[in-house]
């Protein structure tokens, strides 16, 4: 991509008479930006201001920032926010783990691969909601069949979605088993892409398989991995359909994440603390993608 | 001992494959076809008595045939979102590529925006209900247009800038105006891309549920996806006809996922490592 800008800003010049009319006009761009602008980016702007008010859709008090005063000192709400840091953590490390062991596994000539590229793959195109019923039947603490696996190997399972403790993390497990599906076919395109040579030189130097992974697929792999965070992160902090047909939130406030307490107060007339919600939650996506981003691509950067 | 460990790996990988991955699909399949009373066990066990075909037909003409008409709800809604993004995101992606100026920047961060910022929500809502679209499928096909734009167009584009601009000129060369160099000359060259944007958009709308939700509530007018979700309030205790339902809604995506996986896999990975 950056040959062809460089490309065409050195033709330029030359067709300075055809940028009077460029055959790349800008008419393209009307029909797009209306919808976009109307149904994206003016209901982001607008939510900076109605999150400000009390509002019933018809028509809005101003009150300042009580909205985001009582979104941070309502311990329920609060709990939605610190969970949702929770979440994505969780998810993005073990995703990150997942998808590389898959990935390097599927990358080798191992026996029945496209069998297992396809099992693995299948969760992340079947529907959220469907995954998330199927899950809770599997769960259930009494009948359901991890726990009736574990009781057979001598484990007391836990309560999974019912117990406070274990709520948010099991639908982060679930959503763990639904995604790792992407994150094993990025590493695998980025393990793919790295030169033979290297493979062929490592083993003539006598590297095992531990070494070549270590010192050449860790490394070499390594936009993949950023890639893999980033889409991870970002996916995490929004996540709602999984939590909301889990758990919806409970038990009592113990897995609400930003998302689905930003449904809870539209469900109950609170628009204003809903589109308040709605802020919190894109400042927090913007403020730790960004940097996250530019900061683990830089680093990549530099190792070359 | 080397046929160990030739096959070891393997054999081991699917084992463990068949328990993550296969067992809850079986689960699925197993529940839709028991009884009533032996689904409610929520168990892993063989049907005593197999009930596919009663099952299917209660799950299909529950709530007067509300999961048909969600499935043609869905169907309007997939189609015609896709095929609005295939055109509108090409054209975007084509102009933004070919043509470098001060706005390409401006441009790019509206793209990436879209990506990372989740929609608001009730300001949509309220922008909806302004134009008269709000519960319409209108209304939804837009909204869905708008928030997968930004992800159609770096796949478009990452596939433009490998078509030679050599080709436009001599299109141009020619007497193509830009509508016809983008229509006859450029679209019909996207073909592979334009199969990956329907495969991979076509999963992600039907799969929607969010919007749906937020935006087109109501049973009359029930996406599939949210009659999974009526369904669960209604069935609490007909785990049989919910996983049924499950079921069902599970076979569009298998289909396409038998005939395009090579496209989805390529399209969630390169558009994810633009992105």
């Amino acid at each position: 991509m950056a040959a062809t800008t460089m490309i065409s800003r050195t033709v330029m010049p030359k067709t300075k008479r055809r940028s009077a009319k460029s055959p790349y006009s800008y008419w393209f761009y009307a029909a797009p930006a209306v919808i976009y602008g109307l149904f994206f980016l003016l209901p982001t702007v607008a939510s900076l201001y109605f999150s400000l008010t009390r509002w019933t859709l018809f028509d809005a008090t101003f009150i300042g920032f009580d909205n985001f005063q009582q979104f941070f000192t309502d311990p329920a709400l609060l709990q939605g926010f610190v969970n949702t840091g929770i979440y994505a953590i969780v998810t993005t490390g073990l995703k990150v783990v997942f998808g590389m062991l898959f990935g390097v596994l599927l990358a080798s000539q191992i026996f029945a691969r496209g069998y297992l590229r396809s099992v693995v793959f299948f969760p992340t195109i079947v529907s959220t909601i469907g995954v998330g019923i199927t899950f809770s039947a599997l769960m259930n603490p009494e009948k359901g069949l991890i726990n009736s696996a574990l009781a057979m190997i001598g484990i007391q399972g836990p309560h999974w979605l019912t117990d406070p403790h274990w709520a948010l993390l099991s639908v982060a497990l679930v959503d763990v088993w639904k995604g790792v599906g992407v994150a094993t076919v990025i590493y695998m395109a980025g393990i793919v892409s790295i030169p033979n040579d290297y493979f062929e030189a490592a083993k003539i130097d006598g590297a095992g398989s531990f070494k070549t992974f270590t010192q050449i697929i860790l490394p070499l792999a390594r936009p993949a991995a950023v890639t893999v965070t980033i889409l991870s992160v970002i996916s995490g902090l929004r996540s709602f359909d999984l939590v909301w047909s889990m758990t919806s939130g409970g038990p009592g406030s113990a897995s609400d994440v930003i998302a689905s307490v930003i449904y809870k107060e539209y469900q109950a007339g609170f628009f204003g603390l809903s589109s308040a919600g709605n802020v919190v939650l894109s400042l927090a996506v913007t403020a730790i993608a960004l940097p996250l981003s530019a900061f683990l691509n830089r680093k990549s950067k530099k190792d070359y | 001992m080397r046929a160990a460990r030739k096959y070891g790996p393997g054999v081991l990988s699917i084992i463990v494959s068949i328990v993550v991955f296969v067992i809850p699909f079986c689960f699925i399949i197993l529940t839709a076809v028991k009884s009533r009373l032996q689904a409610s066990l929520l168990d892993f066990s063989w049907p005593t008595s197999f009930h596919l075909w009663d099952n299917l037909v209660q799950a299909v003409s529950a709530r007067n045939f509300m999961l048909v008409r969600a499935f043609i709800n869905s169907t309007i809604l997939s189609v015609s979102g896709v095929a609005i993004l295939v055109v509108l995101s090409a054209m975007v992606a084509f102009v933004a590529e070919r043509r470098v100026s001060k706005w390409s920047g401006f441009i790019n961060i509206l793209v990436l925006s879209g990506l990372i910022i989740p929609s608001a929500v009730v300001p949509t809502i309220w922008v909806l209900q302004g134009l008269g679209l709000f519960k319409t499928m209108p209304g939804l096909i837009l909204v869905e247009v708008a928030l997968q734009m930004s992800f159609c167009v770096l796949l478009f584009r990452a596939f433009i800038s490998s078509v030679p601009k050599e080709l436009d000129e001599a299109a141009l060369i020619d007497g193509a105006g830009s509508l016809r160099l983008f229509f006859q000359i450029v679209f019909p060259l996207l073909r592979p891309v334009i199969i990956t944007v329907i495969v991979v958009m076509s999963v992600a709308i039907f799969n929607d549920f969010t919007g749906p939700l937020y935006f087109l509530p109501g049973d009359e007018n029930a996406t599939v996806q949210l009659t999974l979700f009526n369904f669960k309030s209604q069935f609490d205790t007909s785990w049989n006809l919910l996983f049924m339902d499950i079921l069902l809604i599970t076979i569009p995506p298998l289909v396409v996922f038998l005939f395009f996986n090579r496209q989805i896999i390529s399209g969630m990975s390169s558009g994810a490592i633009k992105g």
